[in-house]
């Protein structure tokens, strides 16, 4: 009882009495927390909004049976209809069809169609079937009637009984809207009609993407699919539909985490505001905690008061930003979707749920911080003899232990070490500690370096000037560096992860740029409206586009998904001509390229993305095998090539070899290079005057390269806000922190007007401090950041992505925001002092503490 | 054997790290209800030996004995709670907590003795600071924070009083009357005291003036009220 009253009475003295330090503190917690427990939210919701509807396309289905190319033929459905284990068999016919004029440069305009057999699909995916008009109970069969889901509906503008036309490849189909897909989630744009009606219209006669199977009951899973794999060819795949689940969680794993992580480091951030507050309270209240252990407290109870006043703030902050993080989160959710840029979850519209159990590790995580980030001043404070701790300028020895560089020294090497281990389950995690390491390493040297510093530049001005203010600012800085430090220590994480971002999205900004630049040679890129059409373009539309006037020359170029791991997402396979005695011509290349007379003449040559070689082990020279053909053929990676387009892998192949083996001569884009005499625009009017011309698409290089850099600049948005979150909370804390000192120093400033100093000539002093101060960590800052921005650029998105960049300093962005961040610091300080000085002289004096 | 002085110094012998000695071989037995003022130069160690009988530091020989218990034998947690129990302080700083209303910081020591608080206001009532209760420290004048630290140091009944030149922040007006309530106070709690302080007209207010040099603590001759 008595010991709950003497904390309440310590507890809210202080915060009475520093209510701005407090505030800042539980902002900085709140912050950090609600950014953390907001993006864990939305990706949680995402993710899971993103499984149920990929479930419900799944229905009650046990296995998928796939092939690793999109189709397979049908013939493969009666012999798994009639197999031993199987109970139901459901064919399923995949089209991605566009909608006439729905073109949008960005957003997906495609529909999903889905052809089912509405018989089977009654018991397998019931989800997926049609609720046709009262009048008309057989459209679910009729080969004109097409289900839409209601976002479909919504998105299109159209219901029931209007025609809607859908493109594929050059040809354009108009279907009947017959009704409904009541079960579908919300915002899932997908269609459903007849299978048989789907082959026929989209030009997929005798093919299917997949067969849903339910087994007979009591049949083993595991034993199952173990025969089901062994006797079919090696180009099927049976995939447990649960398994499903893993590889969507896969597809957006490292995006989630490295947003997460992001968003964590404004509690990092948050963390050190947290220990520079606390290192400053404790030391301002030292002789108070002298005086309480003279008149009696232990010093576990001095430990304990200082432990239970950080936790109430960490509850505080941790409570306000669980509210303001999902506040947040159904903010985001209901302005982005669940995309946040990524472009991973496309057509979903999740909802937030509160998740208790992440609640209560967000909660706990604050909390964790926030008593981290006090534990060493409430260690130092409890330890602190009384009798000297009573006496006012104790402070420097109190801190005389942060001036020894061993502990800063052992953090940076061990970081360097941790950037030379491997990926964790394809996770930089030893990236991420490095990175963290860095930092602590980074502000744990800070007062030493400062000690240095500033007492050579004493030395330097001593030489040099004999300005009296100039000197008494350089003096304080140069024998009390170690509360300078300190106060800076939250700017400092938050300035230094800012030059590491900002380095790093500089690079891959400009990396981007240059890679577009490269693999759009071409005048003008022509295909049909769906990216990567099944259909495409026959050789005779091929033809008549060969034949148009103007053209110098004309790649034509295959791409298709295949699998190569039913694990994994699937992999780009590219088909274009390409420059065999030198494929840089046609690709950027890294340094790894085998030369084409050491290309062997039982192999055919591929280029792999740096992807391949990551999650495939795809190295150069490697002979590898590609599900293309029946007949067995080998491979060799001939080469690597960057590529910022596809994270799960792309590979390219010579456009005549892929036709050779597969007999495919459809292709599904055209690069054209028009003569000099030719421009792109004329070009687009006589290509459009072609009898299929009002299906064509056409972009030209840099429309691509505006639409890839405003792609990846909203992909972006959310660091950016994060990045400008983690800085506004690290001049929070300066402000904080410098008018904490101010504070601190009103008997400094009375006895200073006492000797005829002005009060703008203490101003300009503060200023000059703050200035000072602030450059210097800026200084360290930016040479932490472009440390930082390594790991991140060559360690964590290469384990991350699996893509690598070239480094790029932003200079000019780096000074404006060094210098913005310089001002901001001094006229902190100033108006921090203004507070300070404004008081009562003679009372300033005989202040005690 | 167990001592029933209030306070008993054998031998005790203070270097510090410099290798400056400030204590030698100091001996000297303070009865229960006693109150002497310790004079010296600066720097002879009075403060050190304040402390080291607050058990705020530790002698390199000898032993302190305070009511019979040897100080030695304790450890940080055991002297704090001595400390707590047995002692009251008054700096020359005063040392009161800033943003505790007069009132929370006298109940201070009764809080951590798990006392009944309300003996608080009656040592703010004794020290003529009634109605004051509420108000905070910095509304205060020099000599009514000493009013205040005297009241504190005296609220829980101590054996006890250490005084470490409680008048040197003072006008001699103020230090005369602080002096006074300071005697009169130890007296009626039937408290032991040590004033140390450099002023005559201070110490001459204690029952016995002694004098620390480096031959340890002698009798000032004339200087004794008892």
């Amino acid at each position: 009882m008595n010991r709950n009253l003497l904390f309440r009475w310590l507890t809210l003295g202080e915060w009475q009495a520093h209510r701005l330090q407090i505030v800042v503190s539980i902002i900085a917690i709140m912050l950090g927390i609600a950014m953390g427990f907001s993006i864990h939210l939305i990706n949680t919701a995402a993710v899971s909004e993103f499984s149920a509807a990929v479930k419900s396309l799944s229905g009650q289905s046990d296995f998928q049976v796939r092939a690793t190319q999109p189709t397979f033929d049908e013939m493969l459905y009666p012999k798994l209809a009639q197999h031993a284990g199987v109970a139901q068999a459901s064919p399923i016919l995949e089209i991605q069809a566009a909608i006439p004029g729905k073109a949008d440069e960005i957003r997906n305009t495609t529909l999903k169609i889905l052809g089912i057999d509405m018989l089977r699909a009654i018991t397998v995916t019931p989800d997926l079937l049609g609720v046709p008009a009262e009048d008309r109970p057989f459209d679910m069969l009729m080969e004109d009637a097409i289900f839409l889901s209601p976002a479909a509906m919504e998105w299109l503008e159209v219901k029931e009984g209007d025609a809607l036309p859908l493109r594929l490849g050059t040809k354009t189909v108009t279907l009947r809207v017959a009704g409904g897909l009541v079960r579908a989630h919300a915002g899932q744009r997908i269609a459903v009609m007849d299978i048989g009606a789907a082959q026929w219209h989209f030009d997929h006669v005798g093919v299917l993407s997949r067969i849903d199977l339910k087994l007979k009951q009591g049949i083993s899973h595991e034993g199952f699919k173990a025969a089901l794999e062994r006797e079919l060819p090696n180009h099927y795949l049976v995939i447990e539909t649960a398994d499903q689940e893993k590889r969507i969680h896969n597809m957006s794993r490292a995006y989630r985490i490295n947003l997460n992580v992001l968003a964590l480091v404004a509690l990092f951030t948050g963390t050190f505001l947290v220990f520079s507050a606390q290192v400053l309270s404790t030391l301002r209240r030292r002789p108070q905690f002298a005086l309480l252990r003279v008149l009696g407290l232990t010093r576990k109870q001095i430990l304990w008061q200082i432990l239970r006043e950080s936790s109430l703030l960490g509850i505080v902050g941790s409570l306000l930003g669980l509210g303001f993080g999902y506040v947040l989160a159904a903010t985001a959710l209901r302005v982005f979707s669940g995309d946040l840029g990524g472009g991973f979850f496309p057509e979903i519209q999740p909802s937030v749920q509160f998740d208790p159990m992440a609640a209560l590790l967000f909660f706990a995580l604050g909390v964790g911080v926030t008593l981290l980030g006090s534990l060493m001043p409430a260690w130092e404070a409890a330890r602190a003899h009384p009798a000297p701790a009573l006496k006012s300028g104790s402070e420097e020895i109190a801190l005389a232990g942060l001036r020894k560089p061993w502990p800063a020294y052992s953090c940076l090497v061990l970081a360097a070490i941790l950037t030379q281990l491997p990926p964790v389950a394809e996770l930089p995690v030893f990236g991420y500690f490095s990175v963290a390491l860095l930092m602590i390493g980074g502000i744990l040297w800070m007062p030493s370096l400062a000690s240095l510093f500033f007492a050579w530049l004493f030395n330097v001005f001593n030489r040099l000037s004999s300005g009296a203010l100039a000197g008494l600012a350089l003096a304080r800085l140069a024998n009390a560096p170690q509360q300078a430090a300190i106060a800076l220590s939250g700017v400092l994480a938050s300035f230094s992860l800012m030059v590491a971002m900002a380095i790093m999205v500089a690079s891959f900004r400009i990396s981007i740029e240059d890679w577009l630049t490269h693999i759009l040679p071409a005048d003008v890129y022509v295909r049909t409206e769906v990216r990567q059409d099944a259909v495409g373009f026959s050789p005779q539309e091929q033809q008549m586009i060969a034949n148009a006037a103007g053209i110098e020359r004309i790649d034509f170029i295959h791409s298709l998904q295949i699998t190569l791991d039913p694990a994994r997402p699937t992999v780009t396979l590219i088909a274009r001509p390409i420059d065999l005695a030198d494929p840089g011509n046609t690709l950027p290349m890294t340094d790894d390229v085998l030369a084409s007379a050491e290309l062997p003449s039982d192999a055919i040559p591929i280029w792999v993305s740096e992807a391949m070689v990551d999650l495939y082990d795809y190295q150069v020279g490697k002979r590898v095998t590609l599900p293309l053909s029946d007949e067995p053929q080998d491979y060799i990676v001939a080469g690597v090539w960057r590529d910022y387009g596809r994270q799960f892998g792309a590979i390219q192949i010579q456009l005549s070899d892929y036709q050779t083996i597969t007999g495919e001569l459809r292709v599904n884009e055209a690069a054209l290079w028009l003569q000099p005499d030719m421009t792109p625009t004329r070009f687009i009017t006589l290509m459009k005057a072609l009898p299929f011309g009002e299906t064509l698409t056409f972009w030209q290089p840099n429309e691509i390269r505006a639409i890839s850099l405003k792609i990846f600049d909203r992909s972006f948005a959310v660091t950016y806000l994060l990045e400008l979150i983690a800085v506004g909370v690290g001049l929070l804390g300066v402000a904080a922190s410098f008018s904490a000192q101010a504070l601190r120093r009103i008997k400094e400033f009375g006895m200073l007007r006492h000797i005829g100093v002005t009060r703008g000539q203490i101003y300009r002093m503060l200023a000059l401090e703050g200035g000072l101060l602030a450059g210097f960590g800026i200084g360290i800052g930016f040479l932490l950041g472009s440390c930082i921005s390594l790991i991140l650029i060559f360690i964590v998105n290469p384990q991350s992505f699996h893509w690598t960049m070239q480094l790029h300093l932003p200079w000019q962005w780096l000074i404006s925001m060094a210098l913005a961040m310089l001002i901001a610091a001094a006229l902190t300080a100033l108006l921090a002092g203004r507070q300070a000085v404004s008081g009562n002289v003679v009372r300033a004096v005989k202040e005690d503490w | 054997m167990k001592n029933t002085a209030t306070l008993e110094l054998r031998g005790i012998s203070k270097t510090y790290g410099n290798g400056r000695q400030v204590l030698s071989d100091l001996s000297y037995t303070l009865a229960a209800g006693e109150y002497v003022a310790i004079m010296g130069d600066s720097g002879v160690g009075k403060s050190t030996l304040l402390n080291l009988i607050a058990g705020l530091d530790a002698p390199d020989t000898g032993e302190i004995w305070v009511d019979g218990i040897a100080l030695s034998a304790n450890d940080d947690d055991a002297a704090t709670r001595l400390r707590r129990r047995h002692f009251g302080f008054i700096f020359q700083a005063f040392h009161v907590l800033p943003h505790l209303t007069l009132l929370q910081n006298v109940s201070l020591p009764l809080l951590l003795n798990h006392l009944p608080l309300d003996r608080a206001e009656t040592m703010l009532t004794a020290v003529g600071l009634k109605g004051r209760e509420q108000d905070f420290p910095r509304q205060l004048s020099g000599g009514e924070l000493q009013r205040v630290a005297i009241a504190r140091a005296l609220v829980h009944r101590p054996r006890l009083i250490l005084a470490d030149e409680p008048t040197g922040n003072l006008d001699p007006d103020t230090a005369q009357e602080i002096l006074q309530l300071m005697r009169s106070e130890i007296k009626a709690n039937g408290a032991a005291g040590i004033i140390v302080t450099h002023s005559q007209a201070a110490a001459a207010t204690a029952d016995r003036i002694l004098l620390l040099t480096k031959a340890g603590l002698q009798p000032l001759e004339g200087g004794s009220n008892a």
